[in-house]
């Protein structure tokens, strides 16, 4: 694809490891409002959607080892980039998404991507969904980006979220809405680093309404500078089920976390557990780096890198 | 070679170290033992950095480590293991044996060092140094991280506690061969018999003093001594 700037390449070698060239197998690259490339294959059909901005995306039943990428970069000023992309996962396929969001500017207006992504996990279905955030150029010019995710887990599918924001992107609000269905499975791992003047809110409400249905929900997040992070979570138990969160931050320099966990059991067989950990780094993990020979500033950057990894 | 020159210490209006002098040669192995709360542990943490002593000198081949900080210290020759070792999130028993070499570790060597304190690379080397690992596992990592810093001079506070019998039996081994290379010192921390039997000098540290000292033949009757009639420092 030669239509693809260097901003845009570079974004994408960030959030979906672009190589330059093309990506194997599905893919859609939409880049300031508008598609860059696509290619569907025999088991993974992209399409345009009719009534809105944005791709269904159809995996065949059966579908294993194969990936797809729905990449999306904003480098343009001004540009407030709106999209609906539907994933419906066939019965008994096992394959992995990579999605995310670069944004890139230097001077001007506010630049914004809002992705609303819906999956339909059918019976048996399993999905790796990958999407990292980031931005870059000047961090005078405000980049937004406020993912919307809806998840609807059929019986014995699983879907993992695995979510990254490290650094660059001005405001975010992430919102994640989950039903999860009998013997689904639901893992969202999620991890944010804000810094100066950042703000990112996260707000997830999963309900487990099958037999024997799982949640576990894992956010690790670092607010320096001056940065604010809210994190907000319910899960609700409507079946016998197993919850699981765990809420871990750490604080740096004049970061602020408030973090509002939520448990519900509408059935007395539903078993949920939240963990939740706000602080600094603690001085005695510094002072053992440090007698490995790293200084304070190399010892503080390796907890932080150990702790979002 | 280490000197240590009337160095004290107090904390909330008590004398920790009381006027310390203690001299270790360069290529032996040094134990210090004692009563729980006599200062052993503080006096190791002087030498490393992690506190620093209201008065006295720590000299290592005639620097003084006083006015350095611990990662000065560390890169001056220092290695130390702590006697609680400290838990991490997200850092890999991997990501913390990098670090302790300096460098990024071959499958070989990740696998040789952590051999040496009686764990199997395979099983824990991408293992988080957190709430993964038993007592004992991450007390042998702590370990791992300090003989790979390859040390002038290594530190070692009780390294034997929490620790299984057969991986005791491996680490003394290890220790043995560290006093036989003779190309650095070694300090141990330590209530352990058969430790204590493979030092060349006991020392014994009470009441923030250093007290009986010598070779294990001299001292090893005395700190057996079960005789209400000998005066101190008999334990």
């Amino acid at each position: 694809m030669n239509n693809i700037d260097k901003n845009t390449a570079d974004l994408l070698k960030q959030v979906a490891d672009f190589d330059g060239i093309s990506f194997k197998g599905a893919f859609n690259i939409r880049s300031n409002c508008m598609s860059l490339g696509r290619q569907s294959t025999e088991n993974i059909k992209i399409d345009s959607k009719t009534d809105n901005p944005g791709l269904d995306i159809h995996i065949a039943p059966g579908t294993k080892g194969e990936d797809v990428f729905i990449p999306a970069c904003v480098t343009k000023a001004g540009v407030d980039d709106l999209v609906y992309n539907d994933f419906y996962v066939g019965e008994g396929a096992d394959v992995k998404i990579i999605a995310g969001c670069g944004i890139h500017t230097e001077t001007g207006e506010p630049a914004r991507h809002n992705g609303i992504h819906r999956f339909f996990l059918e019976k048996g279905a399993r999905v790796l969904y990958v999407e990292k955030h980031v931005g870059t150029g000047s961090n005078q010019t405000k980049k937004v980006i406020d993912p919307q995710t809806e998840v609807f887990l059929g019986p014995d599918s699983y879907l993992e979220m695995d979510t990254s924001q490290l650094g660059g992107v001005s405001s975010s609000v992430r919102k994640t809405r989950g039903t999860v269905g009998e013997r689904a499975t639901l893992v969202i791992k999620e991890r944010i680093l804000t810094d100066d003047d950042e703000t990112a809110t996260t707000d997830f409400e999963v309900e487990m309404n099958g037999e024997d249905s799982g949640v576990n929900l894992i956010s690790r997040s670092v607010a320096r500078g001056n940065s604010y992070q809210a994190y907000r979570s319910n899960i609700i138990g409507n079946a016998k089920c197993t919850g699981h969160s765990e809420c871990d931050a750490i604080l740096s320099e004049n970061g602020r976390v408030d973090a509002s966990p939520e448990l519900v059991a509408n059935d007395r067989d539903a078993a949920l557990i939240h963990e939740a950990a706000i602080g600094k780094i603690a001085g005695e993990q510094i002072l053992k780096l440090r007698t490995l020979g790293l200084t304070e500033e190399e010892a503080e950057k390796a907890i932080i890198d150990g702790f979002l990894k | 070679m280490l000197e240590i020159k009337n160095l004290s210490f107090s904390a909330q209006g008590r004398k920790i170290l009381d006027d310390i002098n203690l001299t270790i040669p360069d290529g032996k192995l040094i134990c210090l033992t004692g009563p729980n709360g006599g200062g052993k542990t503080t006096l190791a943490k002087m030498i490393a950095g992690v506190e620093k002593p209201d008065e006295g000198q720590i000299l290592l081949d005639g620097l003084d480590l006083v006015p350095l900080d611990p990662t000065e210290r560390a890169r001056a020759g220092v290695g130390y293991a702590f006697q609680q070792p400290v838990r991490f999130k997200g850092i890999t028993v991997r990501d913390m044996l990098n670090m302790a070499a300096g460098k990024t570790l071959t499958e070989e060597e990740l696998a040789s060092v952590l051999q040496e304190v009686g764990l199997e690379a395979g099983e824990y080397v991408d293992r988080g140094v957190g709430t993964h690992l038993s007592g004992g596992e991450i007390k042998r990592i702590e370990i791992a991280t300090v003989l790979l810093r390859r040390s002038r001079l290594a530190v070692f506070d009780e390294p034997e506690a929490g620790i299984d019998l057969w991986s005791f039996n491996n680490l003394v081994r290890v220790f043995e061969n560290i006093r036989d290379r003779r190309d650095n010192s070694l300090v141990i921390i330590s209530h352990q018999e058969r430790i204590l039997s493979i030092a060349d000098e006991i020392v014994m540290i009470q009441d923030g003093k250093v007290g009986l000292r010598g070779d294990r033949k001299s001292i090893f009757p005395r700190l057996l001594c079960k005789n209400d009639d000998c005066e101190k420092p008999c334990m």
